[in-house]
């Protein structure tokens, strides 16, 4: 098992290696650069050669890259084009946010999605079950931002039962420690930011979650019926287990297989929804820091964040992998 | 000897649904439609008879692994139809069943120490007893070594986990087993084993089967009585000898003159019955003697109007067929059939 484990952490080197001079190369590969959008519409071609020069944009593009992995090697990332802060210390920043944000989409879509997405198996061609699979059709095929927005509409300005945007009532002071709203109001016992932080989470957590739980539900019910038919399932039900235990022991594990494939790969595609929906919502985790990037060219910080990004889709591929072998033992690897 | 298994006019139809946005039943597949059999305790009962007949329906109807439609089974005593939830949990320890894919039927991620446990646990047989000798002895049964409780299914060739398949049932001391086509699955080399293996914990146990297969040489091989399935009925009982050298009949004659003679002498002269023409569907079947569309001995009154009913034409030799008698003595002679079109009803199994 640790064999396993650490062989496919030496796997996943290579790939950000890759990776890494991938962004480099398509970052500056892209129309316009950092002094064009610095400069704007004040920019002459001398201007802007000259900034580039003070940047090092001028050198040859191989010789940048060898800097970047110099650098990156010794934890540098660079400093922002923008804000002049170095890279790392912006994400650190703005991450707990949208961690913060993800965990708790990530909570409603497996909590809901797959006793939902079981039900709708064990009770096929019932009420809930045309239910589920027309709203999860919906879930995946509306855009998040359009849920953020309608939820927003219905319930923060209509209703109103839940605050619009942002993550803490501004007029709370708040300790902050680990940078989760929610945890830090816990840890320094002051239940009132607590729970206002868990009000505001509500309905991004909710938006953002739309589509992974659809995913997740329709997977489940899936994975569900395949297994139903199997006939295992039918040597249980001879042997004379009681339906609770063919259910849970037989079924439902069997059936969590698929699910956790698709929910590994839903984490990953949960960075991409929690930017549209960290917009729509005011979030401020590292969302607007990618919108702002992308619009002003920021090669350090955008390449950190996208590589970021990539550290956690492997990551949870791993661990995927790894949850794999431990539920199936026909995965393992001796 | 008295009977363990007591099946009288056991239906097991399945509703064909279609509809566009609401299901409705257009009719019903015939698996298995009114089937008598009885099993003597301790003895080994054969069925047999061509994929489709509905033979594995009639294994799982019996034991309610399948709803039957009706009929009655009565298992030592006790009307199984009737059971319900707690009860027929019970009873299923004391009827268990072999199935036909030995890696399908069992659970991928169960070690076999877990997979023989389950049961036991669930039937509260791990009470006062050393589990851990009881598995080694059960294993020791089946011909499987001890290391085996801690690999999984996978880890295991085909005959070795029917072998697994086979201690999953016995864990539970069970009274009859049903085996559906036990060793089709496997390797030809590796059936007899298995069959041989069958038949020794028949007398180790006291095992009373119910051996459901396709192949004839199997069921010739184990089986002390013979049923014959035709589109879900039986068409002919017969104690196994008796069966193989004077089949009744007129399907069984074809099933059997099928089997190719190890005598060349006999192989060139002996009489071959060719069926013509496809197996009806199982949710038309046909009016009258359910094979008289494809009999060369149908007659023009009856076959086509009245079906048969299994009768003893002598002790412990039942046949349902109108002319049994006089096509044994010879008085009738087959003819040639005109393919009969089955009726195109597209069904999904």
């Amino acid at each position: 098992m640790l064999r396993f484990t650490v062989r496919r952490m030496l796997q996943a080197i290579p790939t950000l290696f890759i990776l890494s001079i991938l962004i480099f190369a398509w970052l500056r590969s892209l129309p316009g650069g950092p002094a064009t959008a610095l400069l704007g519409d004040k920019a002459t071609p001398e201007k802007i050669e000259a900034l580039n020069h003070v940047m090092g944009l001028d050198r040859p593009l191989w010789e940048q890259y060898l800097g970047f992995l110099g650098r990156m090697a010794t934890g540098d990332f660079g400093n922002s084009l923008i804000s002049a802060d170095p890279v790392l210390a912006e994400i650190g920043r703005c991450f707990p946010a949208t961690i913060e944000l993800s965990i708790v989409a990530l909570l409603i879509a497996v909590g809901a999605g797959i006793p939902l997405g079981y039900l709708a198996a064990r009770y096929r061609g019932g009420v809930l079950d045309n239910l589920t699979v027309g709203v999860s059709l919906i879930g995946v095929a509306v855009p998040v931002f359009f849920t953020g927005l309608m939820l927003k509409y219905v319930f923060a300005i209509q209703l109103g039962w839940l605050p619009p945007s942002g993550r803490l009532d501004p007029q709370i002071d708040a300790t902050h420690i680990t940078g989760f709203a929610v945890l830090d109001g816990l840890l320094t016992g002051e239940y009132d930011a607590a729970w206002d932080a868990t009000l505001h989470l509500i309905l991004p957590a909710v938006a953002l979650s739309s589509i992974p739980m659809a995913a997740i539900v329709r997977i489940t019910r899936a994975a569900v019926l395949d297994v139903l038919n199997e006939d295992y399932v039918r040597t249980a039900n001879a042997k004379g287990l009681d339906a609770r235990t063919v259910r849970g022991r037989h079924v439902l594990r069997n059936a969590m297989l698929p699910v956790s494939t698709t929910v590994g790969l839903q984490i990953g595609l949960l960075l991409a929804g929690a930017v549209l929906t960290e917009k729509v919502f005011n979030w401020g985790g590292i969302g607007s820091l990618i919108a702002q990037g992308i619009e002003r060219h920021d090669y350090p910080r955008l390449q950190a964040l996208i590589l970021l990004a990539a550290l956690v889709y492997v990551v949870m591929n791993l661990l995927v992998d790894i949850s794999y072998a431990i539920i199936d033992p026909r995965v393992r690897v001796r | 000897m008295t009977n363990l298994v007591e099946i009288e006019d056991l239906k097991v139809h399945f509703p064909i649904r279609r509809g566009l946005f609401v299901d409705r039943v257009v009719g019903h597949v015939y698996a298995v439609d009114g089937v008598d059999l009885s099993i003597r305790r301790g003895e080994t009962y054969g069925l047999v008879g061509e994929s489709g007949c509905g033979k594995s329906t009639l294994g799982r109807g019996l034991l309610r692994l399948t709803e039957p439609t009706g009929g009655r089974m009565v298992f030592d005593g006790t009307d199984l139809a009737t059971l319900k939830g707690e009860d027929l949990r019970r009873m299923r320890r004391r009827m268990q069943m072999v199935f036909q894919d030995p890696l399908s039927s069992l659970d991928p991620r169960q070690s076999v120490e877990s997979i023989l446990v389950e049961g036991i646990r669930v039937h509260g047989l791990d009470k006062g007893v050393d589990l851990g000798k009881t598995l080694r002895d059960l294993l020791t049964s089946v011909g499987l070594p001890h290391g085996s409780l801690r690999k999984y299914p996978h880890e295991f060739s085909g005959g070795q986990r029917q072998r697994i398949g086979i201690a999953r049932a016995l864990a539970v001391r069970p009274d009859l087993i049903v085996a559906d086509e036990p060793v089709s699955a496997l390797d030809v080399s590796v059936q007899a084993q298995v069959i041989n293996l069958l038949e020794d914990l028949q007398g180790e146990f006291g095992l009373t089967y119910l051996v459901i297969a396709h192949d004839l040489a199997v069921v010739r091989h184990i089986a002390d009585r013979v049923g014959v399935m035709y589109l879900g009925g039986i068409v002919e009982e017969a104690p196994a000898h008796e069966l193989y050298t004077d089949p009744l009949h007129p399907y069984t004659r074809a099933l059997l003159s099928a089997v190719p003679v190890p005598d060349p002498v006999v192989e060139d002269r002996r009489e071959r019955i060719l069926l013509t023409g496809d197996l009806p569907s199982p949710a038309a079947p046909p009016a009258g003697c359910r094979f008289h569309t494809r009999c060369p001995w149908k007659q023009a009154t009856r076959c086509d109007t009245e079906r048969p009913r299994l009768r003893a034409v002598e002790s412990g030799h039942k046949v349902a067929c109108h002319y049994a008698e006089q096509i044994r003595s010879g008085e009738l002679r087959p003819h040639s059939v005109e393919p009969e079109l089955v009726p195109e009803l597209v069904l999904d199994p």
